[in-house]
């Protein structure tokens, strides 16, 4: 395909926005090769919360589970978190471990599937790699991965792909916008080889960390062993399963640790522009992973990073959340506290000076708000921890870019590879502490308790794609009210009340468009907030009365 | 030697070595799948030289009002692993979850693969929204219903991927919002009869063990639900390895009690285990656990409505019956 040499003005509509979770359509304007306005609208309505109204609490989090597969366990979690906190209960120290460890996992299986299965494809050039030199692509690969490398791996992977593409049928490949020659692709076949590598590698790494997610779930996706008062797999705490698990997060950890991180100095080092573009305003986050004993102390610390200055962090009030609909398909109402009441779903059909999107738009102080790991690595190098600043520092100096560039479309990749290496890490102490306490003696991972007839309560969580919060009022012992405001609703939403754009309408203005037929730059931009749609559309529900926030 | 021709000839090694490694992997599957269709093993050259066609088999992958967990169990397959799969079994020529092209071009990949005259497999995961025409859920400006339709009315056969799919799911729980419906409920108008792979998640197992009956065998034979029953056929309580205690009357009484710790049967603490028909016990999730295993009871998640039938999850279902 060529492509035009005339920068092209006009509009572009991306749907289905593809390798993704859930529904989505982007649509924007361009003038001369430059995005100037953008309309994010996600294309589904399922209407959980209406669903879990009248059950009981403690079994809401089996409901809200299905909001998402790719996330899965989050929304559990989240949910007993918010149940919790209604009834007053603190989980015992072992169980909140194997919540850690549960949490941990899926956020570092999640942000690795992200990287290769839903984003890469978006940098390298699968077909080229037909074109590599295998001993070199395995140096490159040492290179990158600060370990020593087979070239025959490398033949091993290029010959399949040459069965593969010969054969003629490219399946999944189809269409694919790298096909061909595409200005924006600028990766060697040597590099696209080691990609294409990773890619495949990473399909089979991927599987080891979900399934030492099932050491303690039971199965992935959809943990059946979380629950109000702790968790319940007594099973798990036999020496033989938390070695196994140690084994299979192990080899992932080694993976994350060389090639994922490897491969973000590659993409760093060969598209320096995209950490150019892609910026938005503010970010915050919750807390998450506390010390297990005191519940403070969190590795992941919540704040709010207003205007891309790290001085100007301040400390997180989810008392100023509050959810606008006035360009959402949902009866026009005023903008609400999660705990306040709502409408109901009403489609009026795509209108861009109107409603367009299944999405409600919440907002801090009325402020559109970036999370997930951007936000939470650039809080952490606000408050100078040593870690992020460090791999941070590291990746940009390698890539001759300066702080500020984080704050991009591929900022936001990097910070999620040095977020889940910090993480995959970190969990080896989780795993440790664990197992003493196995070696101890008995140890508990399950409180009983008893259903309050009335309480409100919230559920904080730090999951893949930034800040989850659950809000449930329980009257006459059952679910009255159900509400989630989710990651993707953060991101991904549609404009507000005041008509100020979501943070990946804001971030796609500016972007540069080569080609209008085949729109990758699109595509990176959207990726990189990893959008998970199913998770963000839902209905609020009538409640109606004022409520006073409380923080976990 | 000099050492550049010892690198060659080390790398024609490579070379060698790698085209069988795939063909030892294949053989491996194909024994595998001959003994999952219940066959002997030794059938497995059998079941290659069905699968090894010209070209592999088309299958277009279509996501409802879903949660995308159908498609990450398929990830987690491993006889084959899911590249094996889609690069040497099938292909894979749309799914919106992996798929490179997007917008306009993934569109076009539909339209192309669907006039593939060797035809296709459709898998369906999620729902189908069906409310007000179904404008709840749409992909590229179309709805679920009207697009769904006709992919699924042109396929050789349809797999429903999931609960969802199978019976509506999470979505269609009381009050059922958007009217979602299950793929056999809401296609039946066009004449399509799909196969139900039920579960949340279903066994990629199970999947994967119909798609290849489909390519050897043909239909494999349904239950009443339209679920294969080479694998729902017995009860995840006929299956269960805490099954002797049930017999004993061994009983947990709670979360926090010694016989829950010792693993005793999860049923008074609300398993679904006798109501559910599935492989779990047997075919594992994850190749190494499943939910009772763990310490957490069936919640009977491969059953028609069970989000309603079968809760609330925590009780004793012989209290509910007599509620």
């Amino acid at each position: 395909m060529a492509t035009p040499t005339k920068k092209y003005t006009g509009p572009i509509t991306v749907d289905p926005v593809t390798r993704i979770e859930g529904h989505l359509k982007i649509r924007v304007d361009v003038r001369d090769g430059v995005i100037v306005k953008a309309f994010s609208s996600t294309q589904l309505f399922r209407g959980l919360e209406q669903i879990v109204q009248g059950r009981p609490p403690h079994e809401v989090h089996n409901y809200v589970q299905r909001a998402c597969g790719v996330c899965t366990t989050t929304h559990s979690l989240t949910s007993i978190r918010a149940v919790e906190d209604a009834i007053g209960l603190t989980p015992p120290p072992a169980a909140q471990l194997i919540r850690h460890l549960i949490l941990s996992s899926l956020i570092v299986h999640d942000h690795l599937v992200h990287f290769y299965h839903l984003h890469a494809l978006d940098f390298f050039d699968m077909a080229d790699a037909l074109n590599a030199d295998p001993v070199a692509a395995a140096r490159l690969q040492g290179e990158l991965a600060g370990r020593d490398t087979d070239p025959g791996e490398y033949f091993i992977v290029q010959s399949r792909l040459r069965k593969f593409v010969e054969g003629g049928q490219l399946g999944w490949l189809t269409n694919a916008y790298f096909l061909g020659g595409h200005p924006a692709y600028r990766l060697s076949p040597e590099e696209n080889l080691v990609m294409a590598a990773n890619y495949l590698a990473a399909l089979r790494v991927q599987l080891k960390l979900a399934r030492a997610m099932a050491v303690f779930c039971g199965k992935n996706p959809h943990s059946q062993t979380m629950q109000v008062g702790g968790v319940t797999c007594y099973d798990s705490l036999r020496p033989e399963r938390l070695e196994e698990f140690r084994a299979l997060y192990g080899e992932c950890r080694e993976f994350i640790n060389a090639n994922f991180k490897g491969d973000l100095f590659l993409l760093g080092r060969r598209y320096p522009e995209v950490a150019r573009y892609g910026a938005v305003s503010n970010h915050f986050a919750f807390d998450d992973f506390p010390d297990p004993e005191t519940g403070r102390d969190f590795f992941f610390p919540s704040g709010v990073l207003w205007n891309r200055d790290f001085k100007r962090l301040e400390s997180l009030d989810t008392g100023h959340i509050k959810e606008h609909v006035a360009r959402s398909w949902y009866e026009p109402g005023p903008e609400r506290h999660p705990y306040e009441g709502v409408t109901a779903p009403q489609y009026t059909g795509y209108d861009e000076d109107g409603r367009y999107s299944w999405s409600k738009a919440p907002r801090y102080k009325g402020e559109p708000m970036e999370c997930g790991p951007l936000a939470r690595r650039a809080i952490a190098y606000a408050r100078g921890e040593e870690e992020t600043v460090r791999r941070l520092d590291e990746w940009l100096a390698a890539s001759k870019l300066k702080p500020e560039n984080i704050f991009s479309t591929l900022g936001r990749t990097a910070c999620r590879m040095v977020e889940s290496v910090e993480l995959v890490n970190r969990m080896q102490g989780w795993l440790d502490d664990l197992q003493a306490r196995t070696r101890a003696g008995k140890v508990e991972i399950y409180k009983e308790w008893t259903m309050t007839d009335k309480a409100r309560g919230v559920g904080l969580c730090a999951v893949t794609r930034g800040a989850l919060s659950h809000w449930i009022n329980i009257e006459g012992g059952t679910t009255a009210n159900y509400q989630m405001v989710v990651p993707s609703t953060w991101n991904l939403g549609p404009r507000c009340s005041a008509g100020k754009p979501s943070p990946v309408e804001e971030a796609l203005t500016g972007n540069p468009v080569e080609d209008p037929e085949r729109p990758v730059e699109i595509l990176r931009t959207v990726h990189s907030f990893d959008p998970c749609i199913a998770c963000s559309v839902h209905v609020l529900q009538p409640g109606g009365r004022e409520r006073v926030f409380k923080v976990l | 030697m000099s050492s550049s021709a010892r690198i060659a000839a080390l790398l024609m090694d490579r070379q060698r070595e790698a085209a069988g490694f795939s063909r030892r992997e294949f053989m491996k599957f194909c024994g595998l799948v001959a003994v999952a269709l219940g066959m002997e093993a030794s059938m497995g050259p059998v079941v290659a030289r069905a699968l090894e066609g010209k070209r592999r088999p088309s299958v277009i992958y279509m996501h409802g009002a879903e949660c995308t967990g159908c498609t990450e169990a398929l990830l987690r397959a491993v006889d084959p692993y899911v590249d094996v799969l889609i690069m040497e079994i099938i292909s894979l020529d749309y799914c919106e979850t992996i798929m490179a092209a997007a917008g306009d071009a993934s569109h076009k990949a539909l339209e192309t693969a669907m006039r593939n005259p060797d035809g296709y497999i459709c898998t369906i995961e999620g729902a189908i929204p069906t409310r007000d025409g179904g404008l709840y859920g749409q992909v590229g400006g179309e709805t679920m219903l009207s697009l769904f339709s006709r992919v699924a009315a042109g396929a050789k056969a349809v797999i429903a991927m999931g609960s969802c799919a199978s019976f509506g799911g999470i979505q269609a729980a009381a009050p059922n919002p958007s009217g979602a419906k299950g793929v056999g409920e809401a296609l039946a108008a066009v004449g399509v009869a799909p196969i139900n792979i039920a579960g949340c998640p279903p066994n990629p197992v199970n999947y994967i063990g119909t798609v290849v009956h489909l390519l050897t065998k043909g239909m494999p034979e349904l239950d009443s639900a339209r679920r294969p029953r080479m694998f729902f056929g017995r009860t995840v309580h006929d299956l269960c390895e805490r099954r002797k205690h049930f017999d004993k009357g061994e009983f947990a009484p709670s979360f926090s009690s010694e016989e829950a710790r010792a693993g005793w049967c999860l049923h008074k603490l609300g398993c679904r285990g006798p109501w559910t028909y599935n492989n779990c016990p047997t075919a594992l999730f994850n190749q190494t656990n499943w939910p009772v295993r763990a310490g957490g009871p069936c919640i009977g998640c491969s059953e028609p409505g069970f989000w309603d039938q079968l809760a609330p999850f925590s009780t004793d279902i012989r209290e509910k019956k007599r509620a």
